[in-house]
């Protein structure tokens, strides 16, 4: 195997490429207001001329570490099978350490410690505030698409519409909207909590029934449709929802329960507590509903719908019920960060919120409670780390194109996620027509 | 305001100036319907939207406004000297729109194809690379709009007069340049070899392959075709309301809805709906509450949601078989 061969240059080729699209990725951008005459200033295209192509230190640097990569897996190549063993061994080290009993039971002992004493250890407030607006509030909500998408296998891009209503729902109760309370009389922010989810899985129940009936990516546009709706109303009625402006503040919930009075103010502990307990129970609910009857028949809805339905399983029921019980995250998560921040705005219910919401879940895994609550905790963590400390040249803005490279990688490399689901590499693995798979595996549910 | 009054004077500023809404809505809908013919041939061959589309048109935009100011310069054309750098910037645009969306096939589809991955993953990685795209366009170019100098013509130089009411040039060229270029894709998908394995593909694509068409090259032209329209398009879009690096998302959802509305994976249909869309979104402008124009894009939304549910094949009919 000699390293000047046809498929090897081809991987030159490619990796040069790569190498290229990333120096342009990290290059400094170009400027925010482009001139009409003259260009754009600044940006990394504009030092191109057609003639110095090469001459600008930066592609050479990134154009020599292409080359260099190159080198190592040519050199490497033939131990790549191991490599890539080794790599599966790694990741699949932490599924397996859970999927033993006393392991698991130990692992939740120790990971419920750590969350509970962890406002003993961080001190300042403003990590606190990104703990449980950014990770907290986050994992409510990926939590609640993947019942959508993990467990049903639908593709919801309006996930975000869900969240908007249940932060609106608690402005509007609680009289912080320009539109009048219910009844005119505001009411306590915690009381807002049931209502808000319910509102959450009315609304998604609304949704769901007519939409539902859809295949795949009419179903994933219709929901973008319907998210965009809400997101334009949601601006121009701003006699009814503040529009850009956003609401006034909504109060702090507070709790009165005969002697024992307890106020959430500014300081950010009481809210993780609230939010931990909630991503507790929804993490039991949804996991106990995963392997109920309920569960089962998502599943089958989502690996063949004509055979679940030949079976007697009603599709559209479950589906609409897969939205529902989605949204009731989705809605606590809004009432949770309407209660946190206080002024809401439509710039929270963005499209781009709900495709975050999707990058969390397809990250941790499809289908897996834990996986998608990990890959919430790590990719939220990294992204506010960028967004405050901005290394190596990183903008706020570019956040989303590391995103968007971050999906087609894990479609490429690892479909079924970080923690994937058993099930869920399965139906990766069969419908790619993977070696390995055995009938009888499958049928038995045992780790092939 | 009452709603009687609200409705009646929608009708009124109609009926004053019906020509300048008509003019636009065909302006409009000339661009749609060359986006949502990009989306109706990726449908046929592949069987799944490409949610990347709308941002292979706004590719086209940003080529069609830099790429000819840096290779003609900054001249302001006069007479045959305009036409030129509309056919140049229509070119240069069809071409690097073209390249985009053959890199997406390549780069977020073909590995999946080759897998037999599940649709779900198609649709995601597609929505990653629109994230891509979309997000690199503004940090390069800024998050702005981006308009096109008068170089080309003058903003708002009138052709003629139509019924008392001034055209401007643009959409005269915007119109013809659409016509010409719907119908020669018609006619290439239609009478030639080359579109007759895209609609073999679009037919059946394992029997075609047994049949000796090269599944992978068809795909390839399919997307250039559809991403070279898409580029003039976004030219010819950037040459009226400059571009902006956001723009695939919602002009991508336009022509989509006109693609579904024609029936999606019918040619002609997705260029019929692509009118009727840009004229719907003209004249229901006078119809929007307190003069706030993203209602339009409500009530074009709404449509989308409307004949999805009602009637998911469109007006005319899915036809991912025959027409291509």
């Amino acid at each position: 195997m000699t390293i000047i061969s046809p498929a090897n240059l081809k991987r030159l080729f490619l990796i040069l490429i790569v190498a290229a699209v990333v120096a342009i990725m990290t290059g400094t951008p170009g400027s925010s207001t482009a001139s009409p005459t003259t260009g754009v200033h600044g940006s990394f295209m504009e030092r191109v001329s057609w003639f110095g192509l090469f001459a600008a230190p930066r592609w050479l640097l990134f154009l020599t570490l292409g080359v260099i990569v190159w080198l190592l897996v040519s050199l490497y190549r033939p131990r790549a099978r191991t490599i890539r063993q080794g790599i599966d061994h790694v990741l699949a080290f932490p599924k397996e350490l859970s999927s033993r009993k006393p392991t698991r039971v130990t692992l939740i002992v120790i990971a419920l410690v750590v969350v509970i004493l962890l406002p003993k250890f961080v001190h300042e407030s403003f990590w606190m505030y990104l703990i449980v607006e950014q990770i907290g509030v986050w994992i409510l909500l990926a939590l609640g698409l993947n019942v959508v998408v993990g467990f049903a296998g639908l593709l919801d891009l309006g996930f975000a519409a869900f969240y908007a209503i249940g932060a609106y729902t608690t402005a509007w109760l609680t009289g912080a909207l320009p539109m009048p309370a219910l009844f005119h009389h505001p009411i306590p922010t915690l009381w807002v909590i049931p209502i808000g989810i319910l509102a959450a899985m009315v609304f998604g129940v609304l949704l769901g029934t007519p939409t539902l009936r859809l295949r795949g990516d009419y179903l994933a546009i219709v929901t973008l449709g319907f998210a965009l709706i809400i997101d334009d109303f949601v601006e121009t009625q701003s006699g009814v929802t503040g529009g850009g402006v956003g609401s006034s503040p909504v109060p702090h919930p507070s709790l009165n329960v005969g002697f024992w009075h307890f106020h959430w103010g500014i300081s950010q502990t009481p809210y993780y507590y609230l939010c931990l307990i909630f991503v507790v129970v929804f993490i039991i609910v949804f996991t106990s509903l995963e392997h109920s009857r309920i569960g089962r028949a998502w599943v089958a809805i989502r690996e063949d719908e004509v055979a679940a339905e030949s079976v007697g399983i009603n599709p559209l029921k479950y589906k609409v019920m897969a939205f529902a019980v989605g949204a009731a995250s989705g809605g606590f998560g809004g009432v949770m960060s309407a209660g946190l921040v206080g002024i809401i705005t439509p710039g929270l219910f963005t499209y781009q919120v709900s495709v975050n919401v999707l990058v969390l879940v397809i990250f941790g895994g499809m289908g897996s409670i834990w996986g998608v609550a990990l890959g919430a905790i790590v990719i939220q963590t990294a992204t506010s780390y960028l967004d405050n400390y901005q290394p190596w040249g990183y903008q706020i803005n570019d956040l989303y194109m590391y995103i968007g490279a971050l999906l087609i990688i894990m479609m490429i490399f690892r479909p079924a996620g970080l923690l994937p689901s058993r099930r869920r590499r399965r139906e990766f693995a069969m419908a790619e027509g993977g070696e390995e798979m055995h009938t009888d595996e499958v049928l038995s549910g045992e780790q092939p | 305001m009452g709603f009687e009054h609200f409705w009646l004077s929608g009708f009124d500023q109609i009926h004053t100036a019906f020509w300048r809404y008509l003019a636009v809505g065909l302006q409009n809908g000339a661009v749609y319907a060359m986006i949502a013919v990009g989306y109706t041939l990726v449908y046929g061959v592949l069987g799944l939207i490409n949610f990347a589309h709308g941002e292979v048109f706004m590719c086209g935009g940003f080529a069609g406004v830099f790429l000819t100011r840096d290779i003609l310069g900054n001249r302001v054309g006069t007479g045959w000297g305009s036409v030129g750098l509309v056919l140049a910037g229509i070119v240069i645009g069809g071409l690097v729109s073209a390249l985009v969306a053959t890199g997406v096939e390549q780069v977020a589809y073909r590995p999946l194809r080759k897998r037999h991955a599940p649709k779900l993953a198609f649709l995601i990685s597609a929505i990653g690379a629109s994230y891509f795209l979309q997000t690199l366009a503004g940090k390069e170019f800024g998050y702005g709009v981006n308009i096109f100098p008068g170089q080309v013509f003058e903003p708002g130089k009138v052709m003629f007069t139509l019924f008392g009411t001034p055209i401007n040039t643009i959409t005269v060229v915007s119109i013809i340049a659409a016509i010409v270029m719907l119908v020669v894709a018609d006619r290439i998908v239609r009478a030639t070899r080359l579109g007759r394995g895209i609609r073999a593909v679009s037919q059946d694509a394992e029997t075609s392959s047994l049949m000796g068409v090269n599944i992978d090259r068809t795909i390839t032209i399919t997307f250039i075709l559809g991403g070279a329209l898409a580029g003039a398009a976004g030219f010819l879009y950037s040459l009226q309301s400059g571009i902006v690096q956001n723009a695939g998302t919602e002009i991508g959802i336009y022509a989509f809805t006109a693609a579904v509305l024609g029936g999606i994976g019918n040619l002609r249909g997705a260029a019929l709906g692509g009118l009727f869309i840009g004229l719907f979104g003209s004249f229901s402008v006078p119809f929007a509450f307190e003069g706030n124009v993203q209602w339009t894009e409500i009530y074009t939304f709404l449509i989308l949601v409307l004949v999805l549910i009602i009637r998911p094949t469109g007006i005319l009919g899915e036809k991912s078989g025959r027409t291509a």
